[in-house]
């Protein structure tokens, strides 16, 4: 009974989900999955696993197709966000929601790994950037599942990691590195782009060096002409 | 013991004795005597007593473990005791040194009969030179030839010298692929919408030449060079070719339709390549394609290389496109 009742709930929530689907996505991504043509792509095999990122992102729903989907406010509540990822999960045999253990992986290997797979875009503090085309997110509100799900789905521009090039252990290094430098050790003061004490030295010298300017002519006697 | 009391008394009379008279009171004084301030003297005191105090504190500070914000504590105490000695410096000058005001005509700039001498001197100390003017020649050639000689390395950036390392890889015929650990590459290991970083097997990964990016493009995204792209796999150099860092980003449209095409691009000057096409420049400031590597599929399914690069690998010089890569 209890096991009828755990298959059920599934599928349940899919079926609810399907109503919220059809209200919320089907325009682009057409009413069961099979994509829009220029609109939107098929969700077909794309599994729960990038549902619950685009959602929990608030990547999804995009005002504008043609635009590149930022970190938003999410639309849906929590159970209606469950609900949608079951039921693009059922779409197809795609892969479920990934459960990273960053406690298991090593800041230093993470960020080797970091400085050799991301750092050319998302920068080695994870500040984010620019690349040809798109915005490049920071990481700073990323949490680890969703950081765990765009190294395998590659989302927008972003090129995809298979398990041959990042094992899950590797993801785990990758996740614990990203965890640190959200709050690095920014010894010296304002973090400004966890650049160092450099910032505050900069404006220290600008600051300083009017105070001087101003301190010799209160200082020096202009001689009688 | 009695030196002991004579080094004590010694340090009081040093300490607060006044200063003694001068030391040849006999002599015309230069400087005009001024009047004693005690009163700014014993401001000069306090502010070095706090100087020593600032000192201090700073010693205190830094003996604490995990103070919180102790980088700034230190830098106030020390800051502050820098302020202080500057204060220190402006009352000394101002209220304590005796000074006075000189003022001084600037120098008649006319020609003096001094000047016509030294001219008369350099013209008459050359009357052994026979042949003055080959000689001076001469001079100016060898100071020529020795600032030439300065800027020679700026030809280092082509077309001259210094080019060798961007024409000679390790890549030749049959070389396999490998993987940073050293492990071969397999076609079938280069998925789509990623991309691979791969060295020739058994050669030197430092050498400039070395390194390459792999990616697969889809078959029928591919404009041209099909021969060289089995299934699709394609291979450049990763160094870019204007100012030589190492490709890192690949651009991968998740939605093709909307989203600009797949892209190699540079991260320091955004320099951007189109894999499908031959390594073309699609934007930025490089000035010519990446060297493309012609890839082949062994019996066993590894990566080989048909060929080396189509052309000089790395920055661009002046005559780049009429040089060749040759295998070291």
């Amino acid at each position: 009974m209890v096991t009828l009742l755990a298959l059920a709930a599934p599928a349940a929530a899919a079926d609810s989900g399907k109503s919220l689907y059809a209200a919320n996505c089907s325009t682009c991504h057409g009413s069961i999955g099979e994509g829009n043509g220029m609109r939107g792509p098929t969700l077909r095999n794309v599994g729960a696993r990038a549902a619950d990122f685009y959602l929990r992102t608030g990547y999804m729903p995009l005002e504008d197709p043609g635009r590149q989907p930022t970190r938003s406010r999410v639309l849906f509540s929590e159970q209606d966000v469950r609900r949608l990822v079951a039921y693009v999960g059922s779409l197809g045999h795609g892969p479920v929601i990934p459960h990273p253990q960053p406690s298991r992986g090593t800041v230093s290997v993470g960020q080797k790994l970091f400085a050799d797979h991301c750092a050319g875009c998302h920068q080695i503090v994870g500040e984010g950037g620019y690349v040809t085309g798109a915005r490049v997110p920071p990481l700073e509100d990323a949490t680890d599942r969703q950081v765990a799900e765009a190294v395998r789905i590659g989302p927008y521009l972003m090129p995809r990691f298979s398990k041959t090039q990042l094992t899950d252990r590797d993801l785990n290094s990758l996740i614990a590195y990203i965890d640190y430098a959200k709050h690095p050790d920014d010894a010296g003061g304002w973090a400004l782009g966890h650049l160092g004490p450099w910032p505050e030295g900069m404006v220290t010298w600008f600051l300083a060096a009017a105070a001087l300017v101003g301190l010799c002519v209160v200082i020096g006697k202009r001689l009688p002409s | 013991m009695s030196r002991v009391k004579d080094a004590l008394v010694s340090a009081v009379v040093l300490l607060v004795g006044r200063a003694a008279p001068s030391a040849r009171p006999d002599r015309e004084p230069l400087v005009e005597q001024g009047s004693p301030s005690p009163g700014w003297e014993v401001v000069v005191l306090i502010l070095l007593a706090l100087v020593a105090g600032c000192a201090i504190v700073f010693m205190v500070l830094f003996s604490f473990e995990g103070l919180a914000h102790q980088t700034q504590y230190l830098g106030l105490a020390l800051g502050a005791a820098f302020v202080l000695l500057a204060a220190i410096c402006i009352v000394v000058a101002n209220k304590l040194i005796v000074t006075e005001e000189l003022e001084e005509d600037y120098p008649d700039l006319e020609h003096s009969a001094e000047s016509d001498d030294v001219e008369q001197v350099v013209v008459d100390s050359g009357s052994r030179f026979t042949r003055g003017r080959l000689v001076k020649l001469a001079g100016f050639g060898a100071l020529g030839t020795l600032g030439l000689a300065l800027i020679t390395p700026a030809l280092s950036l082509g077309p001259a010298f210094a080019t060798q390392k961007l024409k000679w890889t390790p890549w030749r015929r049959g070389r396999r692929l490998v993987d940073s650990q050293g492990a071969p590459l397999k076609a079938s290991d280069i998925e789509a919408g990623s991309f691979y970083t791969a060295y020739p097997e058994g050669a030197d990964r430092e050498l400039i030449g070395s390194p390459i990016v792999v990616v697969r493009v889809p078959l029928a995204d591919l404009k041209s060079r099909h021969d060289w792209a089995p299934q699709g796999i394609v291979a450049f150099s990763k160094i870019c070719t204007h100012a030589g860092c190492a490709i890192s980003l690949y651009r991968k449209p998740t939605f093709v339709p909307v989203e600009p095409r797949p892209a190699l691009v540079c991260p320091c000057h955004y320099s951007t390549f189109d894999p499908a096409d031959g390594g073309k420049v699609i934007f930025g400031p490089a000035g010519r394609a990446l060297p493309q590597l012609p890839l082949a599929v062994d019996a066993k399914g590894y990566l080989r290389a048909q060929a080396n690069f189509d052309e000089p690998i790395g920055p661009s010089w002046w005559g780049v496109r009429k040089g060749k890569a040759y295998t070291t």
